[in-house]
Parts: C-alpha cells; structure tokens; sequence
C-alpha cells in the first residue's frame, strides 16, 4: 500500500489554508467531475482521489493526523492500535485505575462508502462518513465495464448476466448494438459517499470482426464466390446471410464485382424491432485453373470466335 | 406521459430547495408539470435533473453554467457517435 500525497493532489502546499484547500478542490473538482467527463475511466479515478484528498485536508482532525504521520502513517496505526489494547488493558483490570480514556485518536466511523483508497481506510477508517454536518453529498464513482460480443449475437436481442463488483446484474441486450456503443445503467456504479447516490455502470460493447460479413450500421456486405459459368451464362447460387441460407438468381453476362442488395437481410435497426438493414452481396467471380486439354480447346475456340467478331 | 414523481418529495430525497428546480424550469432547462395543484417531475427528466443538482452542489455551478454545460455535453455526446460511426466504416474498409 503506497503512501498517497493528499497535498499533492490537490496540487497545494502543506501550510495551505483551509480557503485554499477549497479553492483547488473546486478547482480540480470542475475539471474531473464524472458529469462532465462521461465515460472516462480516468478523470473518474482522478476524481475520486480529489474527494479522498479534499476529505482529509479539509477536515482539521483528519489532516493534524495525517501531517503528524505523514509518510510514517503505517507506524501512526501501530502505534494508535498499540495505545488502544494498552487502554482496553487498563479499563479490564479495576487495579491499574485510568478509565476509558483515549490516548490515542478517535476513530472515524465506517459511511459505508468504499471508494476511497486502501491508504485511506487504513489511516482513518471507513470510506469517510464518521462526521456529520459540513460534509458533502458525493456521488459514486461510476464503473465501466466492456462486453465482447460476436456479430450473431448483435443481431438478436438477448439478455445476459454480468457481475459487477460481486453482484449480478441482469441485462438486456437490443438487437443491432454497434461496436463501440455505450449503454449506461443507473446506480449499479460504486455507492455514494455520506449517502449521496451511487454511480452509473457503463458498458461499452465490442462486436469481434466477422470472417465473412463486413458492418456498416444495420447493413452488411458479403462477398460471394461465383464460377465462371454461371457469371457467364446465368444461374443460381445459395449464399449465406447471417441468420440462414438464401438462393439468388444470377443474371446471365454478370460482371466480376457486380452488388446485389437483399433487402432486410441485414441487421435490425437497433431498438426498431421491426426495422433492418440490407445485406450487400459482391461476387467474385473465379477463373476456372486446371483446365484439361478439351476445356483448353473450347476456349480457344471461343477466343477465336471472339477475335473474329471484333 | 410516463411517471410523475412530486417535486417536494424530489426536493426532500436530494436534499434541495424548490426554487432551485423551479428556476432551472424557468431557464428552460427541466420540465415540470402540475397536476391538481401539485407539481411533479416526469421520469424522463430525473436523471438530467439529477446531474444538473450534482454540478450546482458538488461544483457550485449556477443556472447560466449548467446552462452552458448542457449543450456542450449534448454536442459532445453527438460527436462521440458520429466518431464511432466513422471508426466502425474506417474498420470496414480495412
């Protein structure tokens, strides 16, 4: 566990006046405050260690104990809890006399928030709720969190179980999600600190690319392969579409890269069930290898047939 | 219209006066509604009622700043989609 230089922080020095130790919160807190930085893990962590500095330096008892201790402050908590058995000692045995008599420092009750750093609770406690009365309301840190999902799975609206924290929390997931898009859900952040309200939980989603269909929005594009033949003289060929197969007609005379649109074969438009993209379809058309001695010759033919129409 | 919640119990919950909410409606920046006499928030206000508390708590901005913040938030909000929505075509052509 590090020590944590709280006058650091807030980028002030030690004999700064309690005016002063305000005015670089404020200052700092403007800067990093989660409403103004959405989705930015790290002004959100930046903030939080303004709160816990601004919720020792602006406090007189808490920072007497902390400038006592400084970067010593493991050997403060030795020696407090050291005081504190010493008098447990004397209050159990009615001979030593001395009552219940702090010698140490109090302690600061447990508020319940935890989003103060392991130095903090070592030092002084619980997430900094023991005092009442001119402390703020301060909102939990909010959480981000990534979803990986595959292409398929974008295109169907499902629900999924995600543990934040050591708690599940159950969510819906709508067709049509794009990669890289984020969805916030309320108060499954970090709880608040002197009973302000918890933070946002953040999930970003993060669709894998997929071998064989390219995004764009609700619209897909897939290339086809397509035998010499059947560009030349017509046909049918079966393609895949993300959900199941479908069988296209294929015009005669039909070119190297020609597109072909299959409407609504996309995928749904995201929170428009009833809506979806189009599937783009580009053929590839192969020139046949291998070829034996008797296609060789049809061939040959036809380029003769060819230069002779020319 | 969705859920109404009171605005004195609002007020009460957040610990925040009245007058607050009712200036922030003036400026154009919360809705509120009055049914019977009573007033009440719509649902679909809270959470950018919430925020616009926090920022005038936490950082003691005042109506014409959360004013200014909110539209720049929109703006941003709308430029990190079409960031994305460019960031997914750029990957589609790679």
């Amino acid at each position: 566990m590090a020590f944590i230089d709280y006058y650091q922080i807030l980028g002030i020095d030690k004999k700064a006046s309690e005016k002063e130790i305000k005015n670089a919160y404020r200052k700092l807190a403007r800067k990093y405050h989660p409403d103004l930085n959405p989705n930015d893990a790290e002004a959100n962590k930046k903030f939080q260690q303004l709160n816990e500095a601004n919720e020792v330096l602006s406090d007189p008892e808490k920072r007497k104990k902390y400038d006592q201790y400084g970067e010593n402050w493991q050997h403060g908590a030795e020696y407090e809890e050291q005081m504190r058995r010493q008098n447990q000692s004397r209050q159990q045995n009615p001979f030593t006399g001395g009552g219940g008599q702090s010698a140490g420092f109090e302690g600061f009750d447990d508020g319940g928030g935890s989003d103060f750093s392991d130095f903090f609770r070592s030092m002084f406690g619980g997430g900094g709720g023991g005092r009442s009365g001119r402390q703020a309301k301060y909102r939990g840190q909010d959480f981000n969190a990534e979803l990986h999902l595959n292409l398929r799975e974008a295109a169907e609206t499902h629900k999924q179980t995600l543990a934040v924290n050591g708690k599940n929390i159950r969510i819906t997931i709508p067709a049509g999600v794009e990669n890289g898009q984020t969805i916030k859900i309320t108060g499954h952040g970090g709880p608040g600190a002197n009973n302000g309200p918890a933070g946002d939980l953040y999930i970003t989603f993060l669709i894998a690319d997929d071998p064989n269909f390219k995004r764009d929005g609700s619209d897909l594009y897939h290339t086809v392969k397509l035998d010499l033949y059947t560009a030349i003289l017509g046909g049918e060929v079966t393609v895949d579409t993300l959900t199941s197969k479908v069988k296209i007609k294929v015009k005669p005379e039909t070119q190297n890269g020609t597109k072909v649109k299959l409407k609504g074969k996309g995928l749904p438009v995201y929170k428009k069930a009833d809506q979806a993209g189009d599937l783009y379809i580009t053929y590839d058309v192969q020139v046949p290898v291998n070829l034996t001695e008797k296609q060789k010759a049809l061939f040959t033919e036809l380029a003769s047939l060819n230069k002779g129409e020319s | 219209m969705g859920n109404l919640i009171a605005a004195n119990e609002f007020c009460v919950y957040h610990d925040v006066e009245y007058n607050f909410i009712n200036s922030l409606n003036e400026a154009g920046l919360v809705e509120i509604t009055v049914v019977d006499q009573t007033t009440y928030i719509p649902e679909s206000e809270l959470q950018k009622l919430e925020r616009m508390i926090r920022l005038h708590n936490e950082l003691e901005i005042n109506i014409a700043g959360i004013d200014a913040i909110s539209h720049l938030l929109q703006r941003l909000e709308a430029m990190q989609e079409e960031i994305n929505k460019l960031r997914n075509r750029l990957r589609m052509a790679e």
